[in-house]
């Protein structure tokens, strides 16, 4: 919780800079984003790579238990790509990278507005990264406030594929609670697998 | 574009090969301020544009738009998954 207030005051504080318009110019350069994303990307590679757990993990996984995240998955992909036909501004390949952060929204927002620079300019890249961080930090509240209601009309998985990539940590208290404490593994590999499915599936729909 | 997960995947080896070293297990720090340095940066710029501060209403309605139907499809998917696997499941063992 304390995560992710501060990752958004960040942001905040950032945009309040930004609109202010007393930084340096270099700090709006999106050269130095760049290269802080190559940091931070290597980082979390690295953090995959040596994780001593990765391993018994992945080998105690029973191939039921894929299906989760598999639902999760093609269920948001699916209904994102309808609803993109509602959507004007954006096209289906951006509609889909946007849903592919599944909550994820520090990465997935600065992900897409680095990766669709080169495609769409700094504006729109900016303006579908401030889509991409809404539509997940949304999601992420979804989730939260509706865990409940979702175990009640849609089943005891449903919160933890509504969660997406937060079922590990944010989410999996609120989701042992409404869900059941016996799914707390399950909601946790679930929260790894889609977690680590977004960077490659937000970085395919941008480049398509 | 193929430079960010080929990255990443550098990191995952190289996170792999080195994985005795006790150094590693702190990197979630680091990439804790990572995140917050470049969100911050995504917040500059984002900030500095008029055609956002200004459109947060639009933006923030198509944000909606996609984050509901996202969670709806996965809601969807998760009670086909929970209805035809695991309560099957449960009525084979019963």
């Amino acid at each position: 919780m304390k995560g992710s207030l501060i990752i958004v005051g960040c942001f905040l504080l950032g945009a309040f800079l930004g609109w202010l318009k007393v930084l340096p110019a270099w700090t709006v350069q999106s050269d130095l984003s760049s290269y802080v994303l190559y940091a931070l990307m290597l980082q979390v590679g690295i953090g995959i790579g040596s994780d001593a757990k990765l391993g018994q993990i992945l080998r105690s996984i029973r191939p039921r238990l894929l299906l989760v995240p598999l639902a999760t998955i093609t269920g948001t992909l699916l209904f994102s790509a309808l609803i993109s036909f509602v959507i004007e501004r954006w096209s289906l390949s951006e509609c889909l990278a946007v849903s592919s952060g599944f909550a994820y929204y520090s990465l997935s927002s600065i992900l897409i507005s680095q990766l669709k620079e080169p495609t769409l300019g700094v504006q729109l890249a900016s303006e579908l990264g401030t889509v991409a961080l809404m539509a997940n930090i949304f999601r992420e509240m979804f989730t939260l406030l509706g865990a409940p209601l979702f175990v009640r009309y849609f089943g005891r998985l449903a919160p933890i594929c509504a969660g997406g990539a937060t079922t590990m940590d944010t989410t999996l208290p609120v989701i042992t609670r409404y869900a059941g404490n016996d799914l707390v593994f399950v909601s946790i590999l679930h929260g790894i697998l889609v977690d680590f499915s977004v960077p490659f599936l937000v970085s395919f729909f941008c480049q398509l | 574009m193929f430079t960010v997960i080929s990255i990443l995947f550098s990191g995952i080896f190289i996170g792999y090969i080195t994985r005795r070293f006790p150094f590693w297990e702190k990197i979630n720090r680091p990439i804790t301020y990572t995140i917050y340095l470049l969100l911050f940066l995504l917040g500059i710029s984002v900030g500095h544009n008029p055609q956002i501060m200004d459109n947060l209403a639009t933006l923030g309605m198509q944000a909606f738009l996609l984050s509901a139907a996202g969670t709806l499809g996965s809601l969807c998917f998760a009670w086909l998954v929970y209805r035809f696997v695991f309560q099957r499941r449960k009525e084979a063992k019963e």
